[in-house]
């Protein structure tokens, strides 16, 4: 495939018209719901009150990105069935969230708390445990907004525009309206990206079939193809394969909502009852993100060559649909960029503010300079990010983002645990939290960066996923330092 | 699963908007009903034991086993959720 797209007139149109149009949403949102945007809560929570309806918008158009729609077909059109990991992971994140998330919200609702690191610091006090607890959240979303950019950069070469100014320009506008609106602005755009998402993946998986001869003979064609290639691919698992397998599920799945947007979006909503209600009807994005992952089987039946995996959606489109079409598709993916990547920064830019700056550099901040202090930071860390990939290789991006899964997994014990037991103490979970961090780095770079780590128990080997190993190792360390430590002291005001 | 209770919650981080206590007493599940929360496993087994459903056949309208009983548990967690919500209130 030559690099040089020509630019079609009407995709472009299209693209631009949707582009401009979650633009005058995302600044009219500082007048919705109308609050006084000079406090945290407000602009980096929303106030608080986002209902049902507005919350499913809201947390589904955060937790299936933009990234997310591009990788994971990516994903499958390389290996096959192994790529599916993400569907049982976004099934089982939801008896979780379920059980866990209403517990989180009513403490953090009755104390005021805005992010994971105020919950563990209103629990255990201090400021170093909480600090390491923020840390971790902005370290690991970093990468993750940096990757929402890749998510972006992928269709907008697919719509034959070259170099990196369009980016530039998306990214500057999407920093702007978040800097005013805060959380308002990714709730309502939200609603646009979902709306448009599930119109581009119910007709492709709807219309491209068709076009290709019917389900059956999209399974049959990748089958032959992965028997053809070779290696741990197929269109069902390798035996050896069943324990990465699960093991990815469910550390991603224990790992998804202790990430700063995630848990952004849950704390925004209006009430604990608005998050178990949720619970049950997120999983709808499930059926989708499943949908879009087949798209990987379409591109192989549809005979797509593609020199990076990652441009197999916009290819696929491209090949199969009117241009119009390719058009909404495009904008539908690159806005599906910019609410998470909104409510991500807004994620760091309160953890920044309340649990790092705040108790180290500047205890006596009033809220209102709380607040002009995380707009300035939600700015930095889009920047920052747009920087690290115009200037960086990608690949870095995609490293850092898998480090940072095995990172933020290391904040579960303080944040699960704490809901459920008070026997554990900062010593415990800070040792513990870092034994998981350098036990998981070092074996993820180990393995030249790979998610996998084969554990040899007795005779077998078992690959499993290292982010869960390293949580394990955390909450061995954890209980038995708690253990053997004075139980915590009570925290006073 | 069992429920801490509220009533020693510490005292929070300075803050400037009132709260409700009365809200914190509300998540306390009746403990007679803690045994629903095991429904909720049901979607973690039925997943993660790969054995279950590592194989092409029974094929659904084109989509391999693998792929189809994998969706069909996406309205099967929903459910099994709406049931320990039901149960629980």
């Amino acid at each position: 495939m030559s690099d040089a797209i020509p630019v079609n007139p009407v995709a472009m149109a299209v693209f631009i018209f949707f582009f401009l149009l979650v633009t005058v949403v995302g600044f009219f949102a500082a007048r919705w719901k109308r609050g006084d945007l000079t406090q945290l809560h407000e602009w980096g929570l929303g106030g608080r009150q986002f209902g049902v309806v507005i919350s499913w918008f809201l947390v589904g158009g955060d937790f299936y990105t933009a990234y997310t729609v591009i990788a994971v077909p990516a994903l499958v059109y390389s290996v096959g069935a192994y790529g599916f990991f993400a569907l049982p992971y976004t099934i089982i994140v939801y008896p979780f969230v379920f059980a866990v998330m209403p517990k989180l919200w009513q403490i953090a609702h009755t104390k005021n708390h805005i992010t994971a690191a105020d919950y563990v610091q209103g629990e255990y006090g201090g400021k170093w445990f909480p600090g390491a607890v923020a840390l971790t959240g902005i370290v690991a979303t970093m990468p993750y907004i940096a990757l929402q950019l890749v998510g972006m950069q992928v269709v907008i070469k697919g719509l034959g525009v070259t170099g990196e100014m369009p980016l530039i320009v998306a990214f500057v506008i999407l920093a702007f309206y978040t800097y005013t609106s805060g959380l308002r602005a990714p709730a309502m755009i939200a609603f646009v990206k979902d709306i448009m998402i599930y119109i581009v993946v119910i007709a492709a998986v709807w219309l491209i079939p068709a076009r290709l001869g019917g389900y059956a003979h999209v399974f049959d064609a990748a089958d032959t193809y992965f028997k053809a290639k070779g290696g741990a691919t197929g269109i069902i698992l390798k035996p050896t394969q069943f324990t990465a397998y699960a093991s990815l599920a469910l550390g991603s799945a224990l790992a998804a909502f202790m990430y700063p947007h995630t848990m952004t979006a849950v704390l925004s909503s209006s009430s604990a009852a608005t998050v178990r209600k949720n619970a049950i009807f997120l999983p709808a994005y499930t059926l989708l993100l499943g949908l879009i992952a087949l798209l990987g089987y379409m591109a192989i039946a549809a005979g797509i060559h593609v020199k990076s995996a990652s441009d197999v959606v916009p290819t696929l489109f491209g090949t199969l649909f009117p241009s119009w079409f390719v058009g909404f598709a495009a904008a539908a993916i690159a806005i599906s960029a910019l609410v998470p990547a909104a409510i991500m920064s807004i994620g760091a830019a309160n953890l920044f503010t309340r649990n790092l700056w705040r108790p180290i550099v500047s205890p006596n901040m009033s809220s209102s300079a709380e607040a002009s202090t995380a707009k300035i930071v939600s700015l930095a860390v889009k920047f920052g990010a747009l920087l690290f990939i115009v200037f960086l290789p990608t690949q870095y991006a995609i490293d850092l983002q898998l480090l940072g899964g095995v990172w933020i997994l290391q904040i579960f014990p303080a944040i699960v645990f704490s809901l459920y037991t008070r026997r554990l103490n900062t010593p415990g979970l800070f040792l513990g939290w870092l034994v998981g961090i350098v036990l998981g780095t070092g074996m993820a770079i180990s393995q030249g960066l790979k998610p996998v780590f084969a554990l040899h128990l007795g005779d077998a080997t078992y690959p499993l996923y290292i982010g869960l190993i390293a949580l394990a190792a955390n909450i061995v360390v954890t209980f038995v330092v708690s253990v053997v430590t004075p139980k915590r002291a009570s925290v006073s005001a | 699963m069992p429920y801490k209770s509220c009533a020693d919650a510490k005292p929070p981080i300075p803050v400037s908007t009132t709260h409700n206590l009365g809200d914190l007493l509300k998540t306390t599940a009746p403990a007679g009903r803690s045994w629903l929360w095991l429904i909720l496993l049901i979607p973690y087994i039925a997943l993660l034991w790969l054995p279950f459903y590592n194989d092409t056949h029974p094929s659904f309208a084109g989509f391999p086993f693998f792929y189809w009983y994998q969706l069909l548990w996406v309205p099967l967690t929903s459910l099994l959720i709406y049931v320990v919500y039901r149960g629980l209130k």
